[in-house]
């Protein structure tokens, strides 16, 4: 699925080249949940924002689902982030002036989904997002951390997604509610495949997945499935 | 992205200001009804000079005396000081084919007081029987002067409209007696209204005999100007280089010391003076068009600023950089055309009222509205493609980041 080789990245500012990425390695394989892990500044966030096609490695290749994206322009990126990838933040990013139903939708007036069918598939989405479908005409101030962090999962759903990059989704939440978000990755991740890439500095967090990778200072220092994996879903709970 | 789509996106940012979003239409709006007024005022005196100069009579020649100079127009020419034409001129020009009626006239201004005791200063204007002809006026009340009259220095007045009202009021002016530089005259006919001709109005104008005219009021024997009705279109320049001729000839001079302009001649040079002015007072509405434009990319710029983050989410989940150029270029387009379409509304309604209490003609041409609809809209493009394209080129991450 996501396959990264020797990637480098440098930020110039001036004459000063500070180095956030350096000689990554990394392979994720389709319907895996895996945890990138590290403290702030160790550069996690940019290894995010190039596996979500929203920056350019320096040097070194990546390649998507068989597919190598240095090749590719703007435009490219954006229709493959519009089909592959769903975003979700830890600062959520709600359209404050769109309702519940709007902002899920917000993907989809940039694919190729119709008109007709959005409304349903939006539902279908908040659904997957353990949101309570009476508050989908409220807008993003009239909701709690935890639903609008839901909005936004069922935002990164829209466009059925192969792979999931949540930033912190749990950052702004607390922890009964982060638990919340974390079954539903889960879920997702059990129950539809799809790839989770969650990014976190919390251990606690980092265990809801089947594996971790460490990162520190721009390299990944190690990286190891989780032993006692915390799991919050279970097969068996529709039954 | 569908059509729809931007449409409704454009329009929702639109919605959430609606104050700001008022404003600039607002600036908008004043700029197209400024021109829009102004081009139809240029417009409509263009109309209405082309009109009373037609109701002078159509298919006249009028010879002055002087030689207009180039680039300066018939206005500025010396005609009141050069003394050229006699009554030979009036006897040679007869003799020419094509033409209906000759008017010689003599023209100067006195204080006329009526028996009433109303008193004005105005135009007295010695006038031949076919002046009537070829002037184009008709009689209200009385009668023209006859051939007899004229010869035999008749001490008889026929006036305009307005200086009859001014001179009797409400009292039948036939048969009363006016004084013209101590000259009693009567009064035999008084004109139908005929209103201002771009510079003179005949309704101000007191008509005698031009005999009497230039013995005993000028003490001259030349006229100002003489006036010729040549019996078709056609036969205009014919005629106009017959004179030329001729009267050179007559005046034995080797270039000619007079000028035969035709109607037309008058009226592109009135023409020419509006549309100057016209001109002139559109660009001072374009100004206005110009900062109601820059108001527009002031608003997107801080739009676009302001929703910084919001840019770099839509890319995020998929929008093109050509998705966010057209939103933010279809936003202020759309301030524009809806500032257009009420300007134009505005415009109509100025140009309305000014003709309705300012007595002045006005005209709405299809053309500037036209020509408004497109500028504005051409505003909105150029003026929202700057903020666009600094909203298409925001890097996602810097914009996700951005506080």
């Amino acid at each position: 699925m996501v396959e990264l080789k020797n990637i480098n990245k440098i930020y110039k500012t001036g004459e000063i080249e500070t180095i956030a990425l350096k000689n990554i390695n990394l392979k994720i394989n389709k319907g895996e949940f895996v945890s990138i892990m590290g403290p702030s500044g160790s550069g996690k966030s940019t290894l995010m924002h190039i596996i979500g096609l929203l920056d350019r490695p320096t040097s070194g290749t990546y390649i998507l689902d068989g597919q190598d994206i240095s090749k590719l322009n703007d435009d490219e990126l954006a229709r493959l982030r519009s089909k592959k990838i769903g975003f979700v933040f830890q600062a959520f990013f709600l359209l404050p002036r769109k309702n519940v139903l709007e902002n899920v939708s917000l993907p989809s007036i940039y694919s190729e989904i119709p008109i007709n069918i959005r409304k349903e598939k939006a539902i279908e989405c908040l659904k997957a997002s353990a949101f309570p479908l009476n508050f989908i005409y409220h807008y993003p101030n009239q909701l709690s951390g935890g639903m609008m962090q839901r909005v936004a999962i069922a935002r990164a759903l829209m466009n059925d997604p192969e792979i999931i990059l949540a930033d912190e989704p749990t950052g702004n939440l607390d922890t009964k509610t982060g638990e919340i978000v974390l079954h539903t990755f889960q879920k997702l991740n059990l129950e539809k495949g799809i790839t989770i890439v969650l990014i976190t500095h919390e251990e606690y967090v980092a265990e809801h997945a089947e594996k971790i990778i460490r990162i520190r200072d721009g390299e990944i220092i190690n990286e190891e499935k989780v032993k006692n994996r915390k799991i919050l879903y279970h097969n068996n709970e529709n039954n | 992205m569908k059509t729809i789509d931007l449409i409704q996106e454009s329009f929702n940012s639109l919605k959430s200001n609606k104050l700001r979003t008022g404003l600039t239409i607002l600036g908008i709006v004043i700029g197209i009804a400024a021109v829009i007024s102004m081009v139809s005022l240029g417009e409509g005196s263009k109309i209405s000079i082309q009109k009373s100069i037609e109701s002078l009579g159509s298919n006249n020649l009028i010879v002055f005396p002087g030689i207009v100079q180039p680039g300066r127009g018939f206005i500025s020419s010396g005609r009141g000081e050069a003394q050229v034409l006699k009554k030979d001129d009036v006897k040679e020009i007869k003799k020419i084919d094509n033409i209906v009626a000759i008017s010689p006239e003599v023209q100067r201004r006195f204080q006329v007081v009526a028996e009433t005791g109303n008193n004005r200063n105005t135009t007295i204007l010695g006038v031949d029987v076919d002046f009537f002809t070829v002037r184009n006026m008709e009689i209200e009340n009385g009668n023209l002067f006859t051939d007899e009259q004229i010869r035999s220095y008749s001490k008889f007045a026929i006036l305009g409209n307005q200086i009859a009202k001014d001179l009797f009021g409400d009292v039948d002016p036939l048969g009363k007696k006016i004084k013209i530089k101590n000259l009693t005259f009567r009064v035999i006919g008084v004109l139908k209204a005929k209103g201002s001709t771009g510079f003179v109005s005949y309704d101000d104008f007191v008509m005698i005999p031009y005999t009497v005219a230039q013995k005993q009021l000028a003490g001259t024997e030349y006229f100002n100007s003489i006036a010729v009705k040549v019996d078709s279109k056609e036969n205009i320049e014919k005629v106009r280089e017959e004179i030329t001729n001729r009267l050179t000839i007559l005046h034995r001079v080797d270039e000619p010391d007079f000028t035969v302009f035709s109607q037309e001649d008058i009226l592109s040079t009135l023409t020419s003076i509006i549309n100057t002015f016209t001109i002139f007072l559109s660009f001072i509405a374009g100004v206005s068009l110009l900062v109601g434009g820059i108001g527009i990319m002031n608003m997107m710029l801080t739009s676009v600023t302001e929703r910084t983050k919001e840019i770099g989410l839509r890319k995020a989940v998929g929008a093109k950089n050509r998705d966010i150029l057209n939103q933010i270029l279809l936003e202020s387009t759309f301030i524009t055309l809806i500032g257009g379409i009420l300007g134009i509304m505005l415009g109509i309604l100025i140009s309305y009222g000014v003709s309705k209490f300012a007595n002045l003609t006005t005209y709405i041409s299809l053309k500037a509205i036209l020509i408004s609809v497109i500028v504005s809209t051409l505003i909105g493009l150029i003026f929202g493609l700057y903020p666009a394209k600094r909203a298409s080129n925001l890097d996602p991450i810097v914009a996700l980041r951005y506080e």
